[in-house]
């Protein structure tokens, strides 16, 4: 068994407000043999500045990837949106020289280089293609038969394909294969690759508010009882939101949103309280009776 | 299921009924007395139309080729208006003014002002359906960042990216991490949140010229 390690990669969300799925991706990736290495430092991955100055987003992008260089070590990155940017980043420096250049020579100025070694990966493609399925089902212990929930992958695990091209935007599987290796059974349902909306609030609340009620709503009309998302960002729009959605729009789903490594966690006989379910905003108490 | 689709049908018999009814109102048939004002209606109908009509002195037409010269917004000139991009856009679906297609013809008109000063530019939540499924692989998301750097340039930036763009300056994160998520990190066993280097994300503001954008005074505001 080849040694996985990578630099964990957390992103601004998550230390922000999503503590719960850090807690939890350390658990899992532990026991399944992925170690983990701190940046030694960090700054937001770029994507945020991106519609601002473009620039600006590629120098912070560049950044991160020349102290992971200096680390010799690939990136992980819980957040799809930071493991999109910097990949993309990677794979646009590593073939166009003349804006390599144009980078270096922002980044000299502060005794950094890009060089194009390093590799950058979302959780669920190291889980996917280094763990492998085989040794996640080896790790569970207390399978989920019980459970039946629907997927979230969240656009950047997806798309442009051309950078993501890891599974098939159109009709992803990886994810769903995820998650029955823990038992559970992962339901369809309409529009599964539809976005949630997320990085528009703050310019617009209502229209993100609709997209993520209308897939709650299609996710209930297939018998739901857990929405499984691998994104901070779609995690908030699902659970953090939930109460505001039911409000603004007089429903009830109260259908809980766990992140796919507490899923796991819970299928590999971690407690919830080892993986911070009680941070959740949505109740998990019913589906806790079910395990 | 079909109580959604009911009401959608609804929702588009009224808005058909309503809208004929403000264009009879516009156009001076529909009074609140029944009468027909003469005068009123010239002027109203001379007013619609002059909304309608494109005026080659509304257009820059240097601004496409200022665009295609952005990385990643080459493809511009290429897009032929088949509406694949505004078909599957989530976003479109929910908004009644945000439509990619509609953006794309209009920065190949060079309606440049009109585009720039648009807060509909700030509605694209980059999933990227359409730069996946356009059949002329236009990077419709990308010439929609080319359009906001550009508006930016000019002065138009929603709030919640000044907020941003001032955090990852002052802390290397986008979002303000509070002394107590720091402190709970500890209790909750988790190491110390790597530190950013603050002096070189400044530098590299500075020589970017990032930080003269985000820092100017006296910001006009988007319009919708």
């Amino acid at each position: 068994m080849p040694e996985v390690r990578y630099l964990l990669f957390l992103g601004c969300v998550i230390p922000y407000r999503i503590a719960s799925y850090e807690i939890s991706a350390r658990k899992v990736l532990a026991k399944l043999g992925v170690e983990l290495v701190e940046m030694p430092e960090f700054n937001c991955c770029g994507l945020p500045l991106d519609p601002v100055e473009h620039d600006m987003m590629l120098v912070l992008a560049a950044r991160n990837l020349a102290v992971a260089e200096q680390q010799n070590l690939p990136i992980m990155a819980l957040c799809p949106g930071c493991a999109g940017t910097l990949r993309k980043v990677n794979m646009i420096l590593q073939k166009d020289k003349k804006l390599k250049e144009k980078v270096n020579g922002y980044l000299k100025e502060t005794g950094l280089e890009f060089k194009g070694t390093t590799k950058v990966k979302h959780i669920m493609q190291v889980l996917a293609e280094d763990v492998g399925f085989e040794k996640i089902k080896e790790t569970v212990q207390n399978p989920l038969n019980q459970l039946g929930v629907t997927e979230h992958a969240g656009c950047h695990v997806l798309r442009p394909a051309k950078y993501i091209g890891f599974d098939d935007p159109e009709n992803p599987t990886i994810l769903k294969n995820l998650i029955e290796l823990t038992g559970a059974k992962s339901l369809d349902y309409m529009d599964a690759t539809e976005c949630c909306g997320a990085p528009i609030i703050g310019v617009n609340d209502m229209i993100p508010l609709q997209l993520t009620r209308e897939k709650l709503d299609h996710m209930r009309e297939v018998g739901a009882q857990a929405v499984i998302t691998v994104c901070p960002f779609c995690h908030m729009m699902f659970d953090i939101n939930q109460p505001r959605i039911e409000r603004v729009f007089n429903e009830t789903f109260e259908i809980p949103v766990l992140h796919y490594t507490q899923l796991l966690g819970l299928a590999m006989g971690f407690s919830p309280d080892e993986l911070a379910l009680s941070q959740l905003r949505v109740d998990t108490s019913e589906i806790l009776k079910l395990l | 299921m079909n109580e959604r689709f009911g009401n959608e049908f609804a929702r588009v018999i009224k808005n058909m009924f309503s809208l004929t009814y403000s264009l009879n109102q516009k156009a001076g048939k529909v009074g609140l007395t029944g009468e027909v004002k003469l005068m009123s209606e010239k002027r109203q109908l001379k007013k619609i139309e002059q909304r309608k009509v494109l005026r080659s002195t509304d257009m820059d037409l240097r601004f496409k080729y200022k665009i295609s010269e952005t990385p990643g917004a080459e493809k511009i000139m290429l897009c032929f208006q088949c509406g694949t991009c505004t078909a599957d856009c989530p976003i479109a679906r929910f908004s009644e003014s945000y439509r990619p297609r509609k953006l794309m013809r209009m920065t190949q008109l060079g309606l440049k002002e009109r585009v720039l000063s648009s807060d509909v530019i700030w509605l694209c939540a980059a999933c990227f359906t359409c730069v996946d499924r356009c059949p002329q692989d236009v990077g419709i998301s990308s010439v929609l960042r080319a359009l906001r750097n550009l508006a930016v340039k000019e002065g138009y930036m929603p709030r919640v990216y000044r907020d941003l763009a001032a955090n990852i300056l002052k802390t290397g994160y986008a979002y303000r991490i509070s002394e107590l998520r720091l402190k709970k990190r500890k209790e909750q066993e988790l190491p110390a949140l790597p530190k950013a280097n603050l002096a070189s994300i400044g530098k590299l503001s500075k020589i970017t010229g990032f930080s003269k954008l985000v820092e100017t005074e006296g910001e006009k505001s988007a319009r919708s």
